[in-house]
């Protein structure tokens, strides 16, 4: 079950990679990536590990599965080591068919706040995607995108902006 | 293609901050500015003091504008209120080029009469003389209005002093944020909160009669465009569908909006709305982030912001449907576009060498101009006047105002005395006297 998982994660990035509605913007500048916000990303992985994988954990509510997930620059692409928390999100989803999260999408405060909308949107459409492609029902699932209107880091360092470039998984209730 | 301003072509430096004003303004004008008077105003009323010191008003206006110096009232030989009584002799002797007189008459319990006259010192010759009437309530009004007229007459630039701009601030407030819409005179005067919420707001827009804000607020957890009309405070839901409803925009009649519209897949398009009847009409269809849309004063055309080029640029598609066509070529990120109201100009957030900068590009010579100097510029909104650009940029951690007139040369910084975030600043029309 997991092997399937993980061949379906697999086939998403490549199908994400080629997607014509996540174009990659050409960098305005050099990005120092320092990933100092993922405290509350777990990172074991399926890189590493992809047969070994053991359970996915956090069939319950508890929040061993971690509940933010950061991206790249420019980016909506589901970096590898955060995909065991999508695939943690999606099968909590599967098991709890009454169960409804809400993908909230942010970016950095760099550039134009609307358009910084769109790129939020875009993140957590793309963790959208990949719950749905793992058998998670469209209507289990909401989207919102608050652009960079909620930062969790205030400064203007890469490290500030690369802890605001998140989709955070919300379960209201 | 690329022009770019000197920063720092900037000799005065003046600090204005009138009392309980939101809004601190430091003006940085052009190397010489033209020196005027503006003669304290004669007062015949009921009370010892006249209901606001016009005089100053006026003085104020003249001096945020960065191309007058009004004397200090020390260096008057003669304060006249009434235009017969100028001497123009003692007023080229000190050196102005450009004399106020004028006075408020009491006509009844909350009623008054305004006049002024401008003359040129060196034509001996009055340039305009005006009277109008006021309440106390209007008094400020009043004199911007005079303001106006004077500045219009000695540079030929229709005066925005009567204008107001609306912009976003976030506080901390406890765990979390309190986010306002807030309306003031363009000074930073009468300054009202018109929406709170702990939910962000963004994206406010006139209508352009003045008489309403579009915005977009996140109460809720999703987001919805509201109208509110700014003397009542009742305000309307037009947009709340599934995904994103965002960046609205009047057209120049008033009658619609254009908005942004994600859908539950979030694919971000243009639509029109028909504020009636609240249909909507898609205008684009592109996968890419399609937002930010813009009528141009001549209502024929939306531009808006698209990266289906990879990164984001401005297009413009027909307001009634058609083939979107690409607008700026300079640079990898153009985004937020705003046409100036006499048409010439497209304003944007533009990546200038790494950093977010505020550009204006002619659109018949289409050469570009960065016009502000910050690391994280944004919102640029134009003037009525076309003549000057508010703006938003950082100064440490928070957001502050500034705007620049369209030739780069007059620079004013406006920051928050309450503190917080300030942000997303838009010009108001004209106000309909």
């Amino acid at each position: 079950m997991s092997y399937f998982k993980l061949i379906s994660i697999a086939a998403l990035s490549f199908l994400l990679a080629g997607c014509p509605g996540t174009p990659e913007m050409p960098d305005p500048e050099p990005t120092d990536t320092t990933y100092g916000g993922d405290a509350g990303a777990s990172t074991s992985g399926a890189g590493n590990d992809p047969y070994g994988g053991g359970e996915f954990f956090g069939e319950d509510l508890a929040g061993e599965v971690g509940n933010v997930i950061y991206f790249e620059f420019d980016s909506s692409e589901v970096r590898a080591q955060d995909q065991d928390i999508v695939a943690g999100h999606a099968s909590m989803l599967n098991s709890n068919p009454g169960l409804r999260v809400r993908l909230e999408g942010h970016a950095d405060e760099r550039g134009s706040r609307e358009y910084n909308i769109g790129l939020g949107e875009r993140r957590s459409q793309s963790v959208r995607q990949m719950l749905m492609i793992q058998g998670v029902s469209a209507s289990q699932i909401a989207t919102v995108s608050f652009g960079e209107e909620r930062p969790v880091a205030f400064g203007n360092s890469e490290s500030d902006y690369s802890q605001n470039r998140r989709v955070e998984f919300v379960y209201p209730n | 293609m690329l022009r770019r301003i000197g920063l720092f072509a900037v000799l005065a430096a003046a600090c204005v901050a009138p009392a309980h004003a939101e809004l601190v303004i430091d003006v940085q004008g052009i190397a010489q500015p033209t020196p005027v008077a503006v003669v304290p105003f004669g007062w015949e009323g009921r009370t010892p003091e006249m209901p606001a010191d016009v005089a100053e008003i006026i003085s104020a206006d003249l001096l945020r504008s960065g191309r007058f110096e009004p004397i200090g009232e020390d260096k008057m030989l003669q304060k006249p209120t009434d235009g017969a009584d100028v001497d123009f002799q003692d007023w080229s002797f000190v050196g102005v080029e450009a004399v106020v007189v004028g006075k408020v008459v009491q006509t009844g319990e909350n009623a008054y009469t305004l006049q002024f006259q401008l003359f040129d010192v060196f034509g001996r010759r009055q340039l305009v003389g005006y009277r109008m009437p006021a309440s106390r309530g209007t008094m400020r009004g009043a004199a911007h209005r005079a303001a106006d007229m004077i500045y219009e007459k000695l540079t030929g630039i229709k005066g925005v002093f009567g204008t107001r701009v609306a912009y976003v601030t976030a506080r901390q407030q406890g765990d979390g944020r309190l986010y306002s819409l807030v309306v003031s005179d363009y000074d930073g005067f009468n300054e009202h909160t018109i929406m709170e919420s702990e939910d962000p707001i963004m994206s406010p827009a006139w209508s352009p009669d003045s008489r309403q804000l579009a915005y977009v607020s996140f109460e809720g957890d999703k987001s919805s465009i509201f109208i509110q009309t700014l003397r009542t405070g009742n305000r309307f839901r037009v947009s709340s569908k599934p995904g994103i409803n965002g960046a609205p925009s009047f057209s120049p009649d008033g009658r619609k909006l254009v908005v942004t519209l994600g859908g539950e897949e979030g694919n971000l398009d243009i639509h029109v709305l028909d504020i009636n009847s609240r249909r909507t009409t898609r205008l684009t269809t592109h996968r890419a982030i399609d937002t930010e849309g813009t009528w141009s004063p001549d209502g024929r055309w939306i531009y808006f912001t698209s990266d289906r080029s990879g990164g984001p640029q401005v297009y413009r598609v027909p307001a009634t449907g058609g083939t979107p066509e690409r607008v700026t070529f300079e640079g990898s990120y153009n985004a937020r576009p705003r046409l100036s109201p006499d048409g010439k100009r497209l304003a944007t957030v533009f990546n200038d060498r790494g950093n977010f900068r505020i550009a204006v590009m002619d659109l018949e010579r289409r050469d570009v101009l960065v016009l502000s100097g910050g690391r994280q510029d944004e919102s640029p909104s134009f003037a009525p006047n076309s003549d000057i650009l508010i703006y938003a940029t950082r100064q440490g951690r928070n957001g502050v105002l500034e705007s620049v007139s369209a030739d780069g040369l007059i620079r004013q910084k406006m920051r928050s005395s309450a503190g917080g975030d300030v942000r997303e600043p838009v010009w108001s029309p004209f106000p309909r006297y």
